[in-house]
C-alpha cells in the first residue's frame, strides 16, 4: 500500500514537472529567415532572445537595456554607453564594450536603422561604449532599440560579418531554430534581470490567417497573433479564449503629389480628408471602429498624437464648397470639372497588405460622391516609392509604420525631412514644403530635452493635419487570441517584445 | 531469363534521361523568362524579402540592385545560370544567401515524406474501395464511393483540408492544427492529400476492376471452377493493377499542385511553401531550383511508374 502511494506521488509529481516544463506555444504570421538580425532580429527580439542597448518599458518609453545609463556631449556629437555589469551571452561569455561594438559594427554594414544616423566611429573606451556622430541626432537611443541592432555574442559571427548561429543575452536561449517556421526557446539561468516564470516557449510561423485561427480554437496555441476579421468574430464566442486588442503606431494614409495641379492647394488636400468616411472603413472593412484614424500619429505616440475628436467625420457639403473656392463646378454626370477638365486621379496601392486594395475601393466610392474620379491601379509597393522618385505619382496609399525605433520622429525625418530645400520621403510627403516643420524637426533632430518635444511634436502634428499632405485613413489595430490558461498577457504597441518573460501560468 | 525481363527497358530509361535534361532546361529557361517579366522593380521585392516591408526604401533597393548587379543585361544573368547549371550549381538564394542546393535539401526532405505518406494512406483507401466497388458494378458501395470521390476531387484541397483541421483538429481535439516535428503533425496533411488522390485512384481502380470482371477471360476462370477469391487473385488483381499504376504517375501532377497549397494551410516547411515565398520575393535561384527539382521529381516519379508497369504488364516488353 505504501509503496502504490509512494508511485503514485511520483507520478504527481512528474505531472507537476510536466505542468512546470509546459511549453507556450505562440502562432504569429512572420517568418524566420536566418539567425541575422538584419534580416529576422524581430523574432528574437519578441521572444526575448536577443537583446539592445536600449529597451521600452511597458509605456512605450526608452529604458536602460544591455546599457544600463547613457550621456550625449554637450556637442550632441559623442554619445558614450555604460554597460550592465552583470549580463552574459548564452554561451557564457560577459557582454563586454568590445563585444557590443562588434555586433553594431556587424548592423552598420548591412541595410538597417542605424543607415539613418550619421555615424562616424564606435569604440570601446573601457567598459563603455562611445559612438561618435557627424552631426548632432538626437533620437539615436532610439535607433538602438531596433531589432537590426540586436547585441550578440562574438561567437555568433562568421568572419564576413553574417550571423550563423543566435547568441544573444535575453531571458531565453534558443533550443532549436528551423527557419522559415519554427524556433524553440528556453529559460536562460544566468540572465542578469528577474528570472521568468515561464519555463520555456516556442513560436510558430503560419501564413494563413485561418489555421492560426484554428490553432487559437483546439488549443494548439496558447497565443495566435493577428487575427481576421471573420475569425474574431467566431472566437469571440469562445469561453476559453480571450481577445485582445491595441492600435499600432503604424497608419493607413494616402500620400499626395502636392505639386500636382489639382492638389497643390491644401483646401484640395482638405476637402478630399472630408470626403472620407473613415468610420465607415473601420468598422466595415477592417471590423475595427476604433482604427479610423482622425490624425496621422495614434495615442500611443504621446506627444505627437493632436487628440482629434473622432466625430470630425465625413462631410461632403463643406468639402464641395473649399472645392467651389479653387473653382471645381459639378457638370451633369456630377463629376468635378474646372476649365474644362475633369477631376481626375490615379491612385496606386499594393496588395501585399491585403486590406489595402480594399480600402481603396472603399475611397474610390467615397471620392465619387464629391465628384472625384479616382482610378485605383492594385500593383507592386515598389510603385510608390518608385512613383516618388520619377514624380509620376498622384495618389498612393500605403501603410506606414511610425513606430520602427520607439521614436516616431526617425520615421518622420526619414518621410518629411529636415532639410527646407529637399522635403519628402519615399513613403512620406511628396513636393510639401513647409519651411517650419523643417526647421522644428531640425530642431528636434538635435535637441535631446524633453521639453523640444513636447513644445515641438505638437506643433509639426498640427501643421501635418492643417496642410494635410499625408490624409490618414485608418490605424492598424494589432489582434491577439489567448488561452486562458495564460496570465498577465499584454500586447507591445511597439511590436518589440511578445513580453513573454512577464507571464505566468495560470493556477 | 533476364534479357525478358529487361527487353526495352534500356530505351525507357534512356528517353527519360533525355526528358530530364528538357526538363531541366525548359523549367530553368521558362521561370527565368517569367519572373524578369513580372510586374514591379526586382530590386524593391528582393529588398522587401530581406529585410520586411517597413524597411524598403529607394536606398535599400538600390543597394540589392547594386550587389546583384539586377541592372546589367538579362542575357548574361541566364547564360551565367545556365553555365553554373551545367557544373551543377544552382547558386545562392537571394533572401538568406544560404546556397540554394542546401535550403532545398532541407525542404525536400518535408515534403517528400509528407508525399510519401500521402501516396501510402491513398493507396490503402483508393484501390481496395475501387476494387471491391468494381466487383459489383452499380452497388450500393459503388454508388456511395462515387459521390465520395466526386465530392473529394470537386473540392480544392485547401477546402478540405480545413474541413478535416475543423474535425479532427478543433471539434474531436486528436490531431495538432498544424506545424511540424511530431508524428501526429504528419497526419492531417497527408490525409488531405491523401483523399484528393484516393478520390481518383479508387475511381480508376473500379473501373479496370468492372472491365475485368465483365470480361470474357474472368467469366471463363469462374465456369473452370476457380472460386471467386482465386479467381480475383489469379486474373483481376494483375489486370486490374495495370491502369492504376498508371494512372498514378498522372496523379503526381495533383500531388505536386497539392503540395503547395497544403504546405501553406498547414504551416509545413516543404518545397511548395518555399516555391510561394520565393516567387513573392523574386528570389530567382530559388525559384529555378524550386521548379527545377519539382520537374526532375515529376520525370523520375513517372519513370518508376513505367517500370512498375513494365513488370506487371507483359505485353508492353515486347510491344
Amino acid at each position: 500500500m505504501k509503496r502504490s502511494s509512494a508511485a503514485w506521488l511520483a507520478i504527481l509529481a512528474s505531472f507537476n514537472t510536466w505542468a512546470a516544463d509546459r511549453s507556450l506555444d505562440i502562432a504569429a504570421p512572420w517568418e524566420i529567415k536566418s539567425a541575422d538580425p538584419s534580416t529576422s532580429g524581430y523574432v528574437f527580439s519578441r521572444m526575448r532572445v536577443a537583446e539592445n542597448l536600449v529597451t521600452t518599458d511597458n509605456q512605450g518609453q526608452l529604458a536602460p537595456g544591455l546599457a544600463s545609463a547613457w550621456e550625449v556631449s554637450d556637442d550632441g556629437l559623442e554619445w558614450r554607453f555604460t554597460l550592465r555589469e552583470n549580463a552574459h551571452f548564452h554561451d557564457g561569455t560577459a557582454v563586454s564594450a568590445d563585444a557590443v561594438v562588434n555586433s553594431l559594427e556587424a548592423s552598420i554594414a548591412k541595410p538597417g536603422m542605424l543607415d539613418t544616423a550619421p555615424i562616424a566611429s564606435v569604440e570601446a573606451v573601457g567598459d563603455d561604449v562611445v559612438i561618435k556622430l557627424e552631426s548632432a541626432f538626437a533620437p539615436l537611443p532610439a535607433l538602438l532599440a531596433h531589432s537590426t541592432t540586436l547585441i550578440l555574442a562574438e561567437a555568433a559571427y562568421a568572419e564576413n560579418g553574417d550571423v550563423t548561429q543566435m547568441i544573444g543575452s535575453g531571458p531565453y536561449q534558443v533550443d532549436e531554430l528551423s527557419p522559415p517556421q519554427r524556433m524553440t526557446v528556453t529559460r536562460f539561468d544566468d540572465y542578469w534581470g528577474a528570472a521568468p516564470a515561464i519555463a520555456a516557449a516556442s513560436y510558430l510561423a503560419v501564413s494563413r490567417g485561418e489555421t492560426r485561427a484554428l490553432m487559437a480554437e483546439s488549443g494548439d496555441a496558447d497565443i495566435v497573433f493577428t487575427l481576421d476579421p471573420a475569425s474574431q468574430a467566431r472566437l469571440s464566442r469562445n469561453a476559453s479564449l480571450s481577445l485582445h486588442s491595441e492600435p499600432l503606431p503604424r497608419t493607413i494614409m494616402l500620400k499626395l503629389n502636392a505639386s500636382h495641379p489639382f492638389l497643390d492647394d491644401k483646401r484640395a488636400r482638405q476637402a478630399l480628408s472630408m470626403a472620407i468616411d473613415r468610420a465607415g472603413i473601420a468598422a466595415g472593412l477592417l471590423r475595427a471602429p476604433e482604427a479610423a484614424a482622425t490624425e496621422l500619429f495614434p495615442e500611443s505616440l504621446g506627444a505627437w498624437h493632436l487628440g482629434v475628436a473622432p466625430s470630425s467625420g465625413q462631410d461632403i457639403e463643406k468639402a464641395q464648397a473649399l472645392l467651389a473656392e479653387l473653382g471645381w463646378e459639378p457638370n451633369e454626370e456630377g463629376l468635378l470639372e474646372r476649365d474644362g477638365q475633369p477631376f481626375k486621379l490615379t491612385l496606386r496601392t499594393y496588395a501585399d497588405r491585403p486590406e489595402l486594395p480594399l480600402v481603396a475601393t472603399a475611397l474610390q466610392s467615397q471620392w465619387r460622391e464629391l465628384g472625384v474620379d479616382l482610378e485605383v491601379a492594385v500593383g507592386n509597393a515598389s510603385a510608390i516609392p518608385s512613383g516618388h522618385h520619377d514624380d509620376s505619382l498622384e495618389v498612393g496609399l500605403s501603410g506606414r509604420n511610425y513606430g520602427l525605433v520607439p521614436n516616431p520622429l526617425v520615421s518622420l525625418l526619414d518621410d518629411i525631412g529636415s532639410d527646407p530645400d529637399n522635403m519628402g520621403g519615399d513613403w512620406g510627403t511628396m513636393n510639401w514644403r513647409d519651411d517650419e516643420v523643417a526647421e522644428w524637426l531640425d530642431t528636434l533632430r538635435q535637441s535631446t530635452e524633453e521639453q523640444a518635444l513636447n513644445d515641438l511634436a505638437p506643433l509639426v502634428a498640427e501643421r501635418l493635419h492643417q496642410e494635410m499632405p499625408l490624409i490618414p485613413v485608418a490605424w492598424y489595430q494589432q489582434t491577439a487570441a489567448v488561452s486562458d490558461e495564460v496570465e498577465g498577457f499584454s500586447i507591445d504597441p511597439l511590436e518589440r517584445s511578445y513580453r513573454i518573460d512577464q507571464m505566468e501560468w495560470a493556477e | 531469363m533476364t534479357s525478358r525481363w529487361t527487353q526495352g527497358l534500356g530505351r525507357l530509361l534512356l528517353s527519360r534521361l533525355f526528358q530530364a535534361g528538357l526538363v531541366a532546361w525548359l523549367v530553368g529557361t521558362l521561370t527565368f523568362i517569367l519572373t524578369r517579366s513580372l510586374p514591379g522593380d526586382m530590386a524593391y521585392r528582393i529588398a522587401a524579402g530581406r529585410y520586411g516591408y517597413d524597411m524598403v526604401d529607394g536606398a535599400a533597393a538600390e543597394a540589392v540592385r547594386a550587389e546583384l548587379a539586377l541592372d546589367q543585361p538579362a542575357a548574361g544573368a541566364y547564360f551565367s545560370w545556365l553555365w553554373d547549371l551545367l557544373q551543377l550549381d544552382l547558386g545562392r538564394s537571394l533572401v538568406s544567401g544560404n546556397p540554394v542546393i542546401q535550403e532545398l535539401s532541407h525542404q525536400l526532405g518535408h515534403s517528400l515524406s509528407l508525399a510519401i505518406i500521402a501516396v501510402l494512406l491513398s493507396l490503402l483507401i483508393g484501390p481496395p474501395l475501387g476494387l471491391v466497388a468494381g466487383l459489383k458494378p452499380g452497388g450500393m458501395l459503388d454508388r456511395s464511393s462515387e459521390v465520395a470521390a466526386n465530392v473529394l476531387r470537386a473540392l480544392p484541397p485547401f477546402a478540405v483540408g480545413l474541413l478535416l483541421i475543423m474535425l479532427f483538429a478543433v471539434t474531436l481535439g486528436w490531431l495538432p492544427v498544424a506545424g511540424h516535428g511530431s508524428a501526429l503533425h504528419n497526419v492531417l496533411p497527408a490525409l488531405t492529400l491523401a483523399l484528393g488522390l484516393a478520390a481518383v485512384s479508387s475511381r480508376v481502380a473500379r473501373n479496370a476492376m468492372a472491365d475485368v470482371s465483365h470480361s470474357a477471360y474472368y467469366a471463363f476462370s469462374r465456369t473452370k471452377g476457380l472460386n471467386e477469391r482465386q479467381s480475383f487473385m489469379r486474373h483481376g488483381l494483375r489486370n486490374a493493377a495495370v491502369p492504376v499504376v498508371a494512372y498514378l504517375g498522372v496523379q503526381f501532377v495533383y500531388l505536386i499542385e497539392g503540395v503547395v497549397v497544403v504546405e501553406t494551410l498547414f504551416a509545413w516547411p516543404g518545397i511548395g511553401h518555399a516555391l510561394v515565398h520565393a516567387i513573392v520575393a523574386r528570389d530567382v535561384p530559388m525559384i529555378q531550383g524550386t521548379a527545377l527539382v519539382m520537374g526532375l521529381l515529376f520525370v523520375m516519379l513517372n519513370t518508376a511508374v513505367d517500370i512498375a508497369c513494365h513488370f506487371l504488364d507483359p505485353r508492353r516488353r515486347h510491344a
